[in-house]
């Protein structure tokens, strides 16, 4: 309990002192940083459509970030978000182009598992690669990132683009509209919310059981923390490294489908680079489960402030004039404060302190009269 | 067997006085109005379980921590040691159990590391190659000061680090644990070499627990326990069963009880074994060992002799070159840690926080790390809380694991409460073999003691035990058969019987069993 606080306070701090900084940048840019805050915030969280934008916005942030924490408690630094979301993304596009007949309740799973089935498969080369020939992970993914982006250049200017385009002579890099049976369902038509962030959450709940419910959860984490333990135990290390990269993939490649399906335009689009599809998301995830302590369901409210700070970083650029890349830098500060107290949190969490005459007294004396 | 020597005498000024020092640790008292001295030419030892404050009293001489009530005077002076700097100032010097040494670099660039050259910003290795060769000479230290450290064996090793201190010329000189790595013959010519020193005038504290050595070199020995000073003496006045009884606080008991005489039944048989070892060296070379129903095999032999290849590779951790392993009768050579496991054969681990326990999981979950996935815990790939919980309530009592609950991580347990823990997760799966490695390596006496006791009737229920231990007395104590390696190579298996200390050291030494 005591610790979940200091978690807790250790975070509103970080983003307090994160805030702080960006003032004195408010203030350089020639805004008032307490207007210009206010703005932001009424903007992402003070209404019903700010609200809903905020939630949608944080559904790309969220499944990434949930991947990024089954990753990350196994020990494997995913950085390739990006790349998943694309791949994914593909996968679920091409699967509802190849079934445009199938009705709703065959097409809407279809899509989902195919962009989760491109984001694993993008996930595992690189957790095979870590597993079976020590390649550093954090290298693998960032190129694979590229690949996926090429592939979804040549696939979306060439095999994959709406005919139209090709008859008009236009040929804009995007599919043709996609099939009708295949939009994510609206949970309000006049917010324009769709039904993407129910599927976050579950994904969220479901990492979560699977992290601290399930035998394949235990091994996970046994292999992240300690892989010589985990090994003489009888744990397959190899195979969970895969896993674990698996399984991340495919949040980020479902995350990659539901952009797609939930976008308004219902097509698959790029402008030759990741962020134009993905807005970053891929990267930005990593922010949000560091935020949420890569904890699942801490996840849940650290994508809605991440999403909520995009959605007012647009007002604020309309209101006050100030580049919405002052954002950026915003969660910039955020990481480099939440990161940096990462030791102050463990320090203050894990008193006494583990001097080792020590914990042993105390261990045996707590011992004694237990 | 002690010599009192001559320079020591209690009317010469102390070198050292450490008067009434108290530290504090949140809800723990390390020390608590501890008072040790040193004479100038003496051997001051320092006695006490784990965690009886012995390495934190150290830590305040070195300057590693500011006592919170107390002071240090150094030659009548009183000092306050801010840092080791501080320590290194005052010619204090500390001799670890891990040796601080590079070992890509020479002996003498070891030497010369973090002091100020003769030449200003060049080093001057010529003039530290001399003066080691003349510290050679005086003290009778063997060692060739162009050597790269890595080539070196471990007792070379531990001379460069006495060299070391002489270079800087440490007037004070702590050894933690300094034999743990010898031979009982090594150990002899080091002794030799630390009374050459005290001759000088330095002054010498030594931290071990084996006995026989305490009471060989000491000139006084201090006993602290639960971070107290329970009192000083000398070997003259004292014996090796009160010293034990000092640490513990009550009386220790012997476990040499009436044993069962072992099967015929072999249960584990090793033939021709060829081990890789880490550095490209085979570590076990046509090695050929037998474990029967009931006994207690011992494998003794000095450290880094391929003990840890040995016990590797019987539980699939290591890769078998050549030979085989059979369990009763079953080929188990190149079979993963878990069809190993799932074959009948259970494993103490040596390095019990790396391998064997996962600090951060809690006692709980540590129990069922590698059975978490059996039906007794798991149901449909969702772990069975309530199960794991309650079995590991019944083995925390069953072993008498000192712990506030069943969910504290693992890291907040003493060492001799995860090592039970360990033992009891091992044992409870009835395996036909159980391979114990350092089964007592840094465990206080009263866990030392029941580890051994859960270990003997285990024996007696008819399982197949070997016990692979650098601790000669442990060996000797829990053996049934002793089976000595020497540079990967089985030198020979001596029953208990016909085994002595002197035999066993030249075996372990290199030297063929004659019998």
């Amino acid at each position: 309990m005591r610790n979940y606080f200091i978690g807790a306070a250790i975070a509103v701090a970080s983003v307090g002192a994160a805030l702080a900084l960006g003032a004195i940048m408010l203030l350089a840019l020639g805004a008032n940083p307490i207007a210009g805050y206010q703005t932001m915030f009424s903007a992402a969280f003070g209404s019903a459509e700010g609200l809903a934008h905020t939630a949608v916005k944080a559904i790309p942030l969220m499944l990434v970030g949930v991947g990024i924490c089954i990753a990350f408690r196994a020990n494997v630094i995913n950085i390739g978000g990006e790349g998943q979301m694309v791949v994914g993304g593909l996968f679920a596009t091409s699967t509802a182009l190849a079934i445009p007949g199938a009705p709703a309740v065959i097409m809407l799973p279809a899509i989902l598992i195919a962009g989760m089935i491109g984001g694993a498969f993008w996930g595992a080369i690189p957790g095979a690669l870590k597993a079976h020939y020590n390649v550093s992970e954090i290298l693998s993914t960032i190129m694979l990132n590229i690949v996926a982006v090429q592939l979804m250049n040549f696939l979306l200017r060439g095999p994959l683009i709406d005919p139209g385009e090709i008859e008009r002579g236009t040929r804009i890099p995007q599919t043709a509209r996609l099939p009708e049976s295949a939009d994510l369902p609206m949970l309000s038509e006049s917010l324009n919310l769709h039904s993407g962030i129910l599927i976050a959450l579950v994904a969220a709940i479901l990492a979560w059981v699977l992290l601290w419910r399930t035998g394949i959860g235990f091994r996970l984490r046994s292999v992240g923390l300690n892989p010589a333990a985990a090994r003489y135990a009888g744990m397959p290390v190899k195979r969970n490294i895969i896993i674990a990269m698996t399984l991340s993939g495919a949040m980020s490649g479902l995350a990659g489908a539901i952009l797609v399906f939930g976008s308004e335009s219902h097509r698959m689009v790029t402008d030759g680079s990741s962020m134009g599809f993905t807005g970053s998301a891929g990267f930005n995830g990593i922010v949000v489960a560091l935020f949420g302590a890569l904890h699942p369901l801490w996840t849940i409210p650290s994508s809605f402030l991440f999403g909520g700070m995009l959605v007012g970083a647009h007002s604020l650029q309309r209101v006050a004039q100030v580049p919405s890349a002052l954002v950026i830098a915003l969660n910039g500060l955020i990481v480099v404060f939440v990161v940096s107290t990462e030791w102050h949190r463990k320090r203050l969490q894990n008193k006494p302190p583990k001097v080792k005459d020590n914990a042993d007294n105390a261990a045996s004396i707590d011992g004694a009269q237990a | 067997m002690s010599t009192a020597n001559p320079v020591a005498q209690a009317d010469a000024p102390p070198m050292l006085e450490m008067r009434g020092i108290t530290k504090r640790f949140p809800g723990v008292i390390a020390n608590e109005n501890v008072t040790f001295d040193v004479h100038p030419g003496e051997v001051h030892t320092l006695l006490g379980e784990n965690g009886a404050g012995k390495s934190t009293l150290m830590k305040i001489l070195y300057g590693l921590y500011q006592p919170d009530e107390g002071e240090v005077f150094l030659n009548g002076e009183q000092v306050k040691l801010q840092s080791p700097s501080d320590a290194i100032e005052h010619r204090i010097g500390m001799i670890h159990q891990h040796f601080m040494l590079v070992p890509t670099l020479t002996v003498a660039e070891n030497v010369a590391l973090g002091l100020s050259s003769t030449r200003g910003p060049i080093t001057d290795l010529k003039h530290v190659s001399q003066k080691i060769k003349s510290l050679s000479d005086r003290y009778g230290l063997q060692v060739d000061p162009d050597s790269y450290i890595w080539q070196l064996a471990v007792g070379e090793r531990q001379r460069v680090e006495i060299i070391k201190a002489l270079y800087r010329d440490v007037q004070l000189l702590v050894l933690d644990e300094p034999t743990a790595v010898l031979t009982p013959q090594e150990v002899d010519d080091f002794f030799v070499i630390l009374r050459e020193m005290t001759s000088d005038g330095r002054g010498l504290i030594f931290i071990s627990h084996k006995m026989n050595e305490v009471m060989e070199l000491s000139d006084r020995i201090s006993v602290l326990r639960l971070g107290k000073l329970v009192g000083t003496t000398t070997p003259q006045q004292t014996t090796r069963q009160d010293l034990a009884q000092m640490m513990v606080g009550r009386e220790v008991q012997s476990i040499r009880a009436e044993r069962p005489a072992s099967s015929d039944q072999i249960a584990l048989n090793i033939q021709g074994l060829r081990v890789g070892g880490d550095r490209g060296v085979d570590a076990l070379v046509d090695f050929n060992l037998d474990v029967r129903q009931g006994e207690i095999l011992g494998v003794a032999g000095v450290s880094g002799n391929g003990q840890r290849e040995l016990a590797e590779a019987i539980t699939g951790l290591r890769p078998v070159k050549n030979g085989s392993i059979d369990l009763a009768g079953k080929a188990i050579a190149g079979l993963n840690p878990k069809q190993v496991r799932d074959a009948g054969i259970s494993f103490v681990p040596e390095e019990r926080m790396r391998d064997g326990a996962i600090g951060e999981f809690s006692v709980a979950d540590n129990i069922v790390l590698h059975n978490h996935s059996s039906e007794q815990f798991s149901r449909a790939g969702f772990l069975n809380f309530g199960a794991i919980r309650a079995h590991c309530a019944k083995l925390v009592e069953d072993f008498k694991v000192k712990t506030p609950t069943i969910d504290t991580p693992a890291k907040n347990l003493s060492g001799g409460n995860i090592q039970k823990f360990i033992i009891a997760r091992e044992l409870d799966s009835d395996p036909d073999v159980l391979i114990a490695a350092q089964p007592t390596r840094g465990v206080d006496i009263g866990a030392a003691e029941y580890i051994h006791s859960r270990l003997l009737s285990a024996r007696n229920a008819g399982t197949a035990i070997m016990v692979i231990s650098e601790d000669l007395d442990e060996v000797m104590l829990l053996a049934d058969r002793i089976a000595v390696v020497c540079q990967g190579r089985m030198m020979g298996v001596v029953d208990r019987a016909d085994a002595s200390r002197e035999k066993l050291g030249l075996m372990m030494a290199g030297v063929e069993s004659t019998d």
